[in-house]
């Protein structure tokens, strides 16, 4: 048990631009964009007769766009028809989750290549319907009544994890002007904006408007000042990932052909998903996920390999906690101690373990369901050396691993990369 | 129909809710407590269950306050200079709960404390006509 019957590597992988795309670009736009990518970083090209199945990853464009079924859709966009198609669902894990069941498809046999869709277009929407449509993710029986938002399920786990274990409002922004500093590396970044890039452009907003220019002394003073208002407290403005529209795709084959498409395949060496209660209130605890404590257990195994073995990581920043809570649940810090890594700068690009050098959710962008699809990009682009900008590690990167969270928790899928 | 010949579901937990009462299941092979109700017990994997009814008291265990409320708690009247609390209640008997906290100062979150005891209350909002009663929690 918990070992893939063959050997499944990534041999190509691309996004479009993540932003506010719509009506300019539409999910099937973005997808042939996302496609086109990630053909032409498949270093000996791949074809539609190559693929034999499509599996794409995409949250709600039921409410997002009145459109369901995607599955047939977007492989008829890139000339698959009449290849098996279908739409995986795991709130914002849900191209995490078509990325493992690919895999899983592969490793069994039945297909020797899986094109894996990431796609969401939220922004057709007003942003109070977009709040609507992500709280379907939470338990709408029991902690909607109650008032429930995403950003407030998230700011009730940071004030549990604030009790506990002494981590304040500086460590949740440090968080953010990390990934901030990445993203402002990443073409394909919603937000190419460090936070001081950000407080310069109000500076001169505010100047050309001819009001007083704000005098902020550092990031800090400009996070905790009326610029960045409170969201669901503890979190604020900037403790919150963005509303996005984005897609992106992934190459996935048998070790058997993986060498018709690349010299240098990027083996899935594991892969581990898990489930929570969807309340808060039915989780063992408020300070960690149960989901991400089980996915990762399980790819670790697969791979055989422990958490500091992990050179690089892509973990779900949907709110700047969930940064924290996973560099725990992941194993790589004690329960309580990540702040002190992130205070230390092991996170940073130029850190021991650089985490979300895409920028993140925070700053990336986080379309939800293509979400876990664009994480293995970056894991993809990292390994390779090619990142962008000055955002490529200084270092070889062996060994990677994506965290895809859905939800409040209620979904994680984890998968681990090696050379 | 006699307290105990009340189906386990969350209509029946709701019904109840609507009648001011925090009631519970509780297994009786094994005593494990569920609140929401449940029929199916999953500590032991058996459906054999009785109502309980809970003191409705509690201590915080997690909390916020929200500034950009969802579309009910629009309707009810909370907007940026009028956030308030959702939090998560851990019950004397065991279970923990989700519920409005209320009887705090929302726009002051500093000043409401993890671990403060709490006492289920039963908040009223009448809309569009209806009287709807939520499940709410505020300081004993």
């Amino acid at each position: 048990m918990g070992k893939l019957a063959r050997k499944v590597a990534m041999v190509g992988a691309g996004m479009c631009k993540f932003g506010r795309n719509f009506p300019e670009k539409r999910n099937p736009d973005m997808w042939i964009d996302a496609w086109l990518d990630a053909v032409d970083k498949t270093d000996n090209g791949i074809e539609p007769k190559d693929i034999d199945a499509c599996y794409v990853g995409n949250y709600s464009s039921d409410l997002f766009n009145h459109q369901g079924h995607l599955g047939p859709q977007m492989a008829n966009l890139v000339g698959l028809t009449p290849k098996p198609a279908a739409r995986f669902e795991g709130a914002c894990a849900s191209s995490g989750i078509a990325l493992r069941q690919a895999v899983l498809a592969i490793a069994s046999g039945v297909h020797d290549v899986v094109a894996v869709a990431g796609v969401e277009c939220m922004t057709e929407q007003p942003t109070v319907n977009v709040t609507d449509v992500l709280a379907t993710a939470s338990d709408s029986l029991f902690e909607y009544p109650a008032g429930a938002t995403f950003p407030g399920l998230y700011g009730t786990l940071a004030s549990a994890h604030f009790k506990k274990y002494g981590t304040t409002a500086e460590d949740l922004m440090r968080v953010g002007i990390k990934n901030h500093e990445n993203g402002a590396e990443n073409p394909y970044a919603q937000m190419q904006q460090s936070i001081k890039d950000l407080m310069d452009s109000k500076r001169a907003k505010y100047e050309k408007q001819g009001r007083d220019i704000p005098e902020w002394e550092d990031e800090f003073d400009f996070l905790k000042s009326s610029s960045n208002p409170i969201i669901a407290y503890p979190l604020r403005l900037f403790d919150c990932s963005l509303i996005t529209d984005g897609a992106a795709c992934i190459f996935l084959t048998a070790e058997d052909v993986a060498r018709d498409f690349t010299d240098e395949p990027i083996w899935i060496a594991g892969t581990g998903q898990g489930s929570a209660a969807l309340s808060l209130h039915d989780r063992d605890s408020l300070t960690s996920f149960i989901a991400t404590r089980e996915a990762s257990k399980q790819a670790y195994e697969m791979a055989g390999i422990k958490p500091r073995d992990v050179q690089i990581a892509e973990v779900h920043d949907c709110f700047t906690i969930a940064e924290i809570l996973a560099m725990e649940d992941l194993g790589f810090y004690e329960k309580g101690k990540a702040v002190d890594a992130i205070k230390e700068g092991e996170s940073k690009l130029d850190g021991a373990l650089p985490i979300n050098t895409s920028g993140g959710l925070k700053s990336k962008g986080h379309p939800v369901g293509a979400t876990g699809a664009a994480q293995a990009v970056e894991i993809f682009k990292q390994m390779r050396g090619i990142a962008e900008r000055n955002r490529q590690v200084k270092f070889d990167v062996e060994t990677a691993l994506t965290h895809n969270l859905g939800g409040s928790g209620g979904t994680c899928v984890v998968t681990v990369y090696q050379k | 129909m006699s307290e105990n010949e009340k189906s386990f579901t969350i209509e029946s937990y709701l019904e109840y809710i609507r009648n001011k009462k925090l009631m519970g299941s509780r297994c009786k092979e094994c005593g494990a407590t569920y609140v929401p109700v449940r029929k199916l017990c999953t500590e032991c994997n058996t459906a054999n269950m009785e109502w309980v009814e809970m003191s409705g008291k509690g201590k915080l265990a997690a909390f916020t306050s929200i500034t950009v409320g969802t579309p009910y708690f629009v309707e009810k009247g909370y907007d940026r200079k009028n956030p308030y609390c959702f939090s998560v209640i851990e019950l004397e008997e065991g279970p923990m709960v989700s519920g409005q906290l209320v009887g705090v100062n929302e726009s002051e979150p500093d000043t409401i404390k993890i671990g403060t005891p709490l006492k289920a209350t039963f908040l009223e909002t009448d809309i569009k006509g209806e009287t709807k009663v939520d499940l709410g929690f505020e300081p004993l």
